[in-house]
C-alpha cells in the first residue's frame, strides 16, 4: 500500500481545495515500501508515506492496526522486540536511518520520545530534565540549568516547579508528570517528538495543556502522535493517516479527513461505525 | 454508536416532518388563495404556531446531537445539512402565514382573469413539482431529484420578472384592479422566494451526500 502525502495533498488541492494554494515542503521523514514482521506475523505491509517538517501527523486507526509499530521504527524503538524484522527504507532529513553506521543513540537525540504513561525516573524534576544532557557529556552546570529552564518553559511547567527544582518528579501529577517528560525531550533539542497516545492517561484539563503545548511546539519540531482520541487527531494535527490491518488506507490533510475523507474505511472509523 | 444512529435518525424523522408540514402548509395557503377560503386560511395560520414550534425542537436536538455525539464527516454535513434545512422550512412556512393573512383580511376574490395574466397557477404548479422533488432527495436521499430544482426555479423567475409589466397592463386596462393587482404580485414575489428556498434546501442535501459546496456557484448542474 502506498501513499504519498504530496500526491494527496494534490489530489485534496484539485478535488476538495481548489482555491487553496498548496505548499508541499522537503519531507522530514520518508518511509519507502516499508515491511514489518513479529516473527512470520506481518504487522506493516508495505507503506510508504512522507512526514512533513514543522507539522503535526497524526496516526489514527483501531488497536492492533500497526500505528505504534510504526511510530516506534522512527527511533527504531522496535529494535529490541523479539522477533522483529524489517524491509524497506526510512530516510530522515535524506538519510537511512537503518543503515549499519547509524548509532541509534545518536538518532534518538534527533528523535525524542513521550509515551502513554508518564515516565520519569525516581529523581528530582531537576535531574530528570537534565539526564539527557548529562549521558550527551555536558557538564557545564550553568548551560545546563539554562537547558533545564529552557526545556521547563517550553513544556510550560516551568511556572509550577521553578520553585521545587528538588522535589521528586514522582511527587507530581500525572499531567504535570507527562509535561516534565515532554521538558525531558525537549532539553536534548531533537528534530522529531513521537508522541504514543500521550494524553490517554491524564484529566481533560491535563489533556488541554498538553494539547496546546504540541500546538506550539510545532513551530519547531516535526511531532507525530498516535492517538485512540478522534477529537484529539482532529483538533491538533494537520494531517492524518489511517491505519487498518497494518495497511495505510488514507493519508491527507486532517480536515480533509474530518470533512470528506476519500475511502468509505476511512469514514466508517471517522464516524464510528467500525473499529 | 447505535444511540448515535437512533438520534440521527429522529432527527431525520423530525426534518421530513417540518418538510411535510411547511408543504401541506404552502399548499392549503394557495388553495385558501384560489378559493377565497378564509377557513382553510385559518388553518393555516393556527398550525404556523406548530411549525415554530418543531422548528424550535429541530434546532435543540440539532444542538444536543451535536454537542453529545460530536459527529464529523458525513454525519456532521448531516446535521449541518438538517439545520439549515430547517431554516429555509421554517420561511416557507412563514410565506404560507403570509398568504393566509392576506386571505382573512380581504373577503374579495381575486379577479380569476388576474390570476390567469399572471401566470399564477403554473407558479403553483410548478412550486409542486418542485416540492415533489426535494422530498424525493431528502427522504430517498436522491441528489438526482434534488438536482432538478433549479432549473424549474427558472421559470418562477421568469413568471417574477413578467409580473410587473403585466400588472402595469391590468392596471391601465381597469383601474379599480389595483389592489388585488398589487396583492397577488405580492404573493408572486413570495412564491419566488419560496423558490429559492427550495433550491437551498436542494443546495443542502447535495452538501450531505456529496460533500459538494454549491452555494454562490451560479452554475448547478
Amino acid at each position: 500500500m502506498e501513499v504519498s502525502i504530496e500526491k494527496d495533498i494534490i489530489m485534496t488541492s484539485e478535488n476538495t481545495e481548489k482555491n487553496e494554494s498548496v505548499n508541499v515542503q522537503k519531507a522530514k521523514i520518508s518511509v519507502k515500501n516499508t515491511k514489518v514482521w513479529y516473527g512470520d506475523f506481518e504487522a506493516i505491509k508495505g507503506i510508504s508515506m512522507e512526514i512533513q517538517p514543522n507539522s503535526v501527523t497524526a496516526f489514527i486507526g483501531p488497536s492492533g492496526c500497526g500505528k505504534s509499530t510504526f511510530l516506534r521504527l522512527f527511533n527504531r524503538m522496535n529494535d529490541y522486540v523479539d522477533g522483529f524484522s524489517m524491509e524497506g527504507k526510512i530516510k530522515i532529513d535524506g538519510a537511512n536511518i537503518y543503515k549499519k553506521k547509524v548509532h541509534v543513540e545518536e538518532l534518538r537525540k534527533e528523535v525524542g520520545m513521550v509515551f502513554q504513561k508518564p515516565n520519569p525516573f525516581p529523581k528530582s524534576i531537576y535531574e530528570n530534565v537534565a539526564y539527557g544532557l548529562k549521558i550527551q557529556g555536558i557538564t557545564d552546570k550553568k548551560v545546563i540549568d539554562v537547558r533545564v529552564e529552557k526545556a521547563l518553559k517550553q513544556a510550560d511547567l516551568w511556572e509550577e516547579v521553578k520553585n521545587d527544582l528538588k522535589k521528586s518528579a514522582l511527587a507530581l501529577s500525572g499531567g504535570q508528570q507527562q509535561r516534565l517528560c515532554i521538558a525531558r525531550t525537549l532539553a536534548v533539542e531533537p528534530s522529531i517528538i513521537l508522541m504514543d497516545e500521550p494524553t490517554s492517561a491524564l484529566d481533560p484539563i491535563s489533556t488541554a495543556k498538553i494539547e496546546d503545548l504540541i500546538f506550539g511546539l510545532k513551530e519547531k519540531y516535526t511531532i507525530i502522535i498516535v492517538t485512540h482520541n478522534m477529537q484529539q487527531a482532529s483538533r491538533i494535527s494537520d494531517y492524518t493517516a489511517f491505519f487498518y490491518l497494518g495497511e495505510l488506507v488514507e493519508y491527507n490533510k486532517t480536515k480533509s479527513i474530518f470533512t470528506k475523507p476519500e475511502k468509505k474505511r476511512t469514514e466508517n472509523y471517522i464516524t464510528g461505525r467500525f473499529g | 454508536m447505535e444511540n448515535a444512529n437512533y438520534q440521527k435518525e429522529l432527527l431525520n424523522q423530525a426534518g421530513l416532518e417540518m418538510m411535510s408540514l411547511c408543504i401541506s402548509q404552502l399548499g392549503k395557503a394557495t388553495e385558501a388563495y384560489l378559493n377565497n377560503d378564509a377557513d382553510l386560511a385559518e388553518e393555516v395560520i393556527y398550525t404556523e404556531s406548530h411549525v415554530n414550534a418543531l422548528d424550535i425542537s429541530i434546532e435543540k436536538n440539532c444542538e444536543r446531537y451535536l454537542a453529545l455525539y460530536t459527529p464529523v464527516a458525513k454525519d456532521l454535513r448531516f446535521v449541518m445539512a438538517i439545520l439549515k434545512i430547517n431554516i429555509d422550512l421554517e420561511r416557507i412556512g412563514d410565506h404560507a402565514y403570509g398568504i393566509s393573512k392576506y386571505v382573512v383580511d380581504d373577503e374579495d376574490p381575486t379577479p380569476a382573469h388576474l390570476i390567469e395574466a399572471l401566470q399564477f397557477e403554473k407558479m403553483h404548479a410548478t412550486i409542486q413539482d418542485m416540492f415533489d422533488d426535494i422530498m424525493d432527495a431528502f427522504e430517498n436521499e436522491n441528489v438526482k431529484s434534488a438536482r432538478k430544482v433549479f432549473k424549474k426555479d427558472k421559470i418562477l423567475d421568469a413568471i417574477n420578472m413578467e409580473a410587473f409589466s403585466i400588472i402595469e397592463t391590468e392596471i391601465k386596462k381597469d383601474i379599480q384592479v389595483i389592489g388585488k393587482a398589487l396583492q397577488l404580485s405580492s404573493i408572486i414575489k413570495k412564491y419566488e422566494r419560496v423558490g429559492d428556498l427550495i433550491k437551498n434546501i436542494a443546495e443542502e442535501i447535495i452538501f450531505y451526500k456529496k460533500a459538494e459546496l454549491l452555494k454562490h456557484k451560479g452554475k448547478k448542474k
